[in-house]
């Protein structure tokens, strides 16, 4: 009993250490942010890898969850013979949750893993000891344009992956079930206003910074193993989605 | 790893098509910044009641929609809501007597106005006004007259049901 409770208490303790470092590696991170964005290259490479890499896999993602949520919406608002409101269903969930969260989801899994298994494996290979012996500095050099990258990229495949799925909705309601495409639209810009399209957005930057950091931080503090660099993956993904979806709730409550 | 230069073009390629989707949703799926291109021209109509008519509405006629609505004011000295109504100029012969209604789309729709087209020979001119204005249906207006007749009738059907009342 004493035992379990113990371990309990232990495990607790690690994980206040974790945020604790976390923090102490953001602040860190965010006091070289300023001499960082002075070479602007590797952020241009790093927003390649993160963002533009990432492209295909948003919007087909993107494609897919339109295309079912016109089937849905469609299924769900017909039975209230209201089907000209198929845009507005879509646009606002899209843009209010499911672009931002469903980004960032995918983001993690596609952009998070690449940049934690990278990092990681400098680490196991002795390349960022090596920066050190070289009086670089790794924050400076390796891990900022990656963050940064990241941050860069995420807002932009929010907004492409809402564009894209909003004409996959059309593409199941209009073309297929046949909606009104005037209607469709034109119920679309009557309901949606600019500030949901803002909560989109910052959604995305909010998601971005975490994703990238969660990233960086694990594949950075990896241990220096095979073993080490796949649980920083792991992790990566597991930890992304679950800050992700808290950090959801509580920006919703904040701009509801 | 791939050129600098494919990396350049492929990033530049990126961050363009995320601030054309930016751009898309700021303009096209909200009322701010919606414009109808400049080769239309503008109808007004004064309606005593718009209901739930909002600009960007569309304007139809036989169902076909050919503009939207642009702006809708209230006149403080007609009491009047003034409704201006951008029209595609590819449907510039419009008869200047038809008349606008505004109608309601499904049951619980959006609003919308209907043109009927009239049988003059002279089309309506670049901001000219309706003069044939239908209100919209209000629903409670609606009900409040049923539930009044179907209460103005039943003392009718029995008039002489108070009589006896008032001679005791």
């Amino acid at each position: 009993m004493i035992t379990i409770l113990r371990e309990l208490v232990q495990s607790f303790l690690t994980f206040l250490e974790r945020v604790g470092l976390l923090v102490r590696f953001a602040l860190r991170l965010f006091a070289i942010l300023p001499s960082g964005l002075l070479r602007p290259r590797p952020i241009i490479e790093q927003v390649y890898n993160t963002g533009a890499m990432s492209l295909v896999i948003i919007m087909t993602c993107g494609l897919f969850i339109g295309m079912v949520l016109g089937l849905q919406g469609y299924d769900l608002l017909t039975r209230f013979g209201s089907e000209e409101y198929l845009g507005t269903a879509t646009a606002i969930s899209l843009l209010r949750e499911l672009g931002p969260v469903v980004t960032a989801l995918l983001f993690a899994g596609r952009a998070g893993t690449a940049l934690a298994a990278e990092l990681g494996l400098m680490r196991a290979t002795d390349q960022i000891a090596a920066m050190e012996i070289m009086a670089v500095d790794p924050m400076r050099r390796v891990v900022l344009p990656r963050f940064l990258g990241g941050v860069i990229a995420m807002p932009l495949l929010v907004s492409i992956f809402i564009v894209v799925a909003l004409f996959g909705a059309q593409l199941i309601g209009v073309e297929f079930f046949g909606v009104d495409s005037g209607s469709y639209w034109s119920q679309m810009r009557s309901a949606v206003e600019l500030s949901d399209i803002r909560e989109g957005l910052v959604k995305g930057l909010v998601f971005g910074v975490a994703c990238s950091l969660i990233a960086v931080y694990e594949g950075y503090n990896a241990m220096p193993t095979a073993e080490g660099v796949g649980r920083a993956t792991t992790r990566t993904v597991v930890i992304s989605a679950v800050v992700t979806l808290v950090l959801d709730y509580i920006l919703t409550a904040l701009m509801l | 790893m791939r050129s600098t230069r494919a990396i350049d073009i492929s990033t530049g390629l990126f961050v363009l098509l995320g601030f054309a989707a930016i751009l898309f949703m700021v303009t096209q799926i909200t009322n701010r910044g919606y414009s109808l291109k400049s080769d239309s021209y503008r109808l007004m109509a004064s309606f005593e009641n718009i209901g739930g008519l909002k600009t960007g509405a569309p304007v139809s006629m036989a169902g076909v929609t050919i503009g939207r609505v642009e702006d809708i004011q209230y006149d403080i000295n007609l009491y009047k809501a003034i409704v201006t109504m951008r029209i595609s100029d590819k449907y510039r012969a419009i008869p200047n007597d038809s008349d606008a209604s505004i109608y309601t789309a499904g049951l619980l729709g959006g609003q919308y106005i209907g043109l009927t087209p009239g049988g003059s020979d002279v089309p309506y001119k670049d901001g000219e006004q309706v003069i044939m204005a239908n209100d919209a249906i209000v629903l409670e207006n609606l009900i409040s007259k049923y539930l009044f007749n179907s209460a103005a009738t039943k003392p009718g059907e029995s008039t002489p049901a108070p009589a006896p009342a008032a001679q005791e």
